[in-house]
């Protein structure tokens, strides 16, 4: 691209080497159709609700359009402890110490990651995940380690695959239950392994809790929660799934305080402070939104449950998701690649879902459909799937 | 409430067959469940929600406080039973304050009202007072806006 222009380069080493997200490649193909059904997005389908969005419109009326505290509002800060304390239990985060408001989770991941990796530190992490573990560590001059899970194991991470990752320079442990993109949780054995795990080998552990909130049947239990662990422990969470704000850009940190004054430091000169008006539509979702999330959740598991029985028909097979908005059913039946079958499916039926290879190698089989989608419009996409599959079975 | 009844409050044309999937019930069942809330009177009738601004059509509708004697044998209800036979109220309310039945009243024109009114309710035995107010302009109906503004700007592919 840069033939014709006479200058270096100017791309960093380690950026350049960094490999495009196959989202974004699926992405540009879906963009160029139109009337599609989309299984493919990663965020709500349901608008913020009503109050949320007046609170941040009478935050403009007061003129709250000024810097905040570089760690973030006082009492954003508090109804967060709040909120930690009720909802897992008794979790005791100091809001002036131990908590640091962040642009989304995803600025909180990549606080957490810079604040603690040296350059060659290993962090392990499992696949199939979220897009951005392995660059953000990669970013960070880390070295990304996946440790793979299974269907055959509700996805679910195995001492065995941990103690066969782990080196001498592995630092840290990066996980996401509710997982995106499978579904999958931790319960209280997990929960008790992987502390174990990372007590024996004296690592960090950062947990991404972005779905916590989006939990079904399944006790919620965090590893945050395990006696004298939390010393090791940085705790991510935020409002975009939940509270369907990720317009907002709103999420948290919570962490022993060195941890936070380290993360900081790399906050105060990167960002300055999350957005003002996310902050005060922020403590409404907290203090008042507790119902909206309720709806939202009935409303994510029926449609959980009409996908889930649609496969079924269909002989497709699919772990019951038990959290987050994500099914993940393997296609291997069909015979296709995941890439393929991702293809085929929008050619020919005109219904876009994410291959399961884009969420790392070992998501190959699977294909990412995400419910946050009008129950319609999911009755509509089973259906077409279940003719598309029943052709390809019929052709092979 | 039963799941059911809130997913049939959403949309009553679910079929039975996506209301099992969605419930994770054998249909025979959720049919059963359904039939029974019919035959109960929990569940007294299906009905469209419809953005009546947008037809062509000049009927209009208004909204009624009316304070009224009670019997000595049928309290309020003896009247209001007599009032909620009329095909043009389509809701009636017993409300606490200044006013005793607030009615929901629906005709053709602003002159079939008035007529209905005042030939109807202001002359009946028992009613002291009416107090009349048309509607301009539905903004929300059965918790639907009226207006749709929410389009779907997301992303068609997001992580």
């Amino acid at each position: 691209m840069n033939d014709s222009v006479s200058r270096p380069d100017f791309v960093a080493e380690h950026v350049r080497r960094l490999p495009r997200s196959g989202i974004r490649d699926f992405f540009d193909i879906v963009a160029t159709r139109s009337d599609i059904i989309s299984l493919g997005i990663g965020e709500p389908d349901f608008v913020t609700p009503w109050h949320i969005r007046e609170a941040a419109i009478t935050a403009i009326e007061h003129g709250a359009t000024r810097y905040t505290a570089n760690l973030g509002l006082g009492e954003l800060r508090k109804s967060v402890c709040r909120y930690l304390r009720q909802s897992y239990d008794g979790l005791a985060y100091d809001w002036q110490s131990e908590t640091l408001i962040t642009v989304g989770v995803s600025e909180g991941l990549d606080l957490a990651i810079r604040a603690t990796i040296s350059p060659g530190d290993e962090v392990l992490y499992h696949e199939p995940c979220f897009v951005a573990y392995a660059p953000l560590v990669r970013m960070a001059h880390g070295v990304p380690v996946p440790v793979e899970t299974h269907a055959e194991e509700d996805f679910r991470l195995t001492p065995e695959a941990l103690e066969a990752a782990v080196t001498p320079r592995t630092r840290a442990l990066l996980i996401n239950f509710p997982c995106n993109p499978t579904g999958a949780v931790l319960d209280a054995a997990d929960v008790q392994m992987l502390a174990d795990f990372v007590t024996r080998h004296d690592l960090l552990l950062i947990t991404d809790e972005v779905y916590s909130e989006l939990t079904y049947e399944a006790a919620r239990v965090s590893v945050a929660q395990v006696p004298g662990l939390r010393d090791r422990i940085i705790f991510l969470g935020g409002f975009s799934k939940a509270w369907a704000m990720t317009g907002f850009r709103l999420g948290f940190v919570c962490a022993p305080a060195d941890l936070i004054e380290a993360m900081m430091k790399v906050h105060q000169f990167g960002m300055m402070c999350a957005p003002t008006l996310s902050q005060k539509a922020g403590v409404e979702a907290l203090d008042n939104g507790w119902d909206d999330i309720a709806a939202m959740r009935d409303a994510y598991r029926d449609r959980r449950n009409l996908m889930c029985a649609s496969f079924a028909e269909m002989g497709l097979d699919c772990y019951k998701p038990q959290g987050a908005f994500y099914t993940f059913p393997s296609i291997r039946s069909t015979g296709l690649s995941s890439y393929d079958f991702a293809m085929r499916f929008l050619n020919e039926e005109s219904v876009a879902c994410v291959p399961g290879s884009a969420f790392g190698a070992c998501g190959e089989g699977f294909i990412r459909c995400s419910y946050a989608t009008h129950i319609d419009k999911i009755r509509e996409a089973m259906e077409r799937m279940a003719r598309f599959v029943a052709r390809v079975r019929g052709a092979k | 409430m039963d799941r059911l009844l809130e997913l049939l409050k959403t949309n009553a044309r679910t079929s039975i067959e996506t209301l099992a999937k969605q419930l994770g019930e054998p249909e025979a069942d959720v049919e059963a469940r359904l039939r029974d809330y019919e035959m109960r009177g929990i569940i007294r009738g299906y009905q469209a929600v419809i953005n009546t601004d947008l037809l062509e059509d000049d009927s209009v509708r208004a909204v009624i406080e009316l304070r009224i004697r009670p019997t000595q044998d049928g309290g309020f209800d003896r009247i209001a039973n007599r009032i909620g036979r009329f095909d043009e109220v389509e809701s009636m309310y017993l409300m606490s304050g200044s006013y005793d039945l607030l009615l929901f009243v629906k005709g053709r024109n602003l002159r079939e009202v008035g007529r209905f009114v005042s030939s109807k309710l202001a002359n009946m035995e028992g009613v002291l007072s009416t107090a009349t107010h048309f509607m301009l302009k539905t903004y929300k109906d059965h918790g639907v806006m009226m207006e749709q503004w929410d389009h779907d700007e997301r992303l068609r592919i997001s992580p």
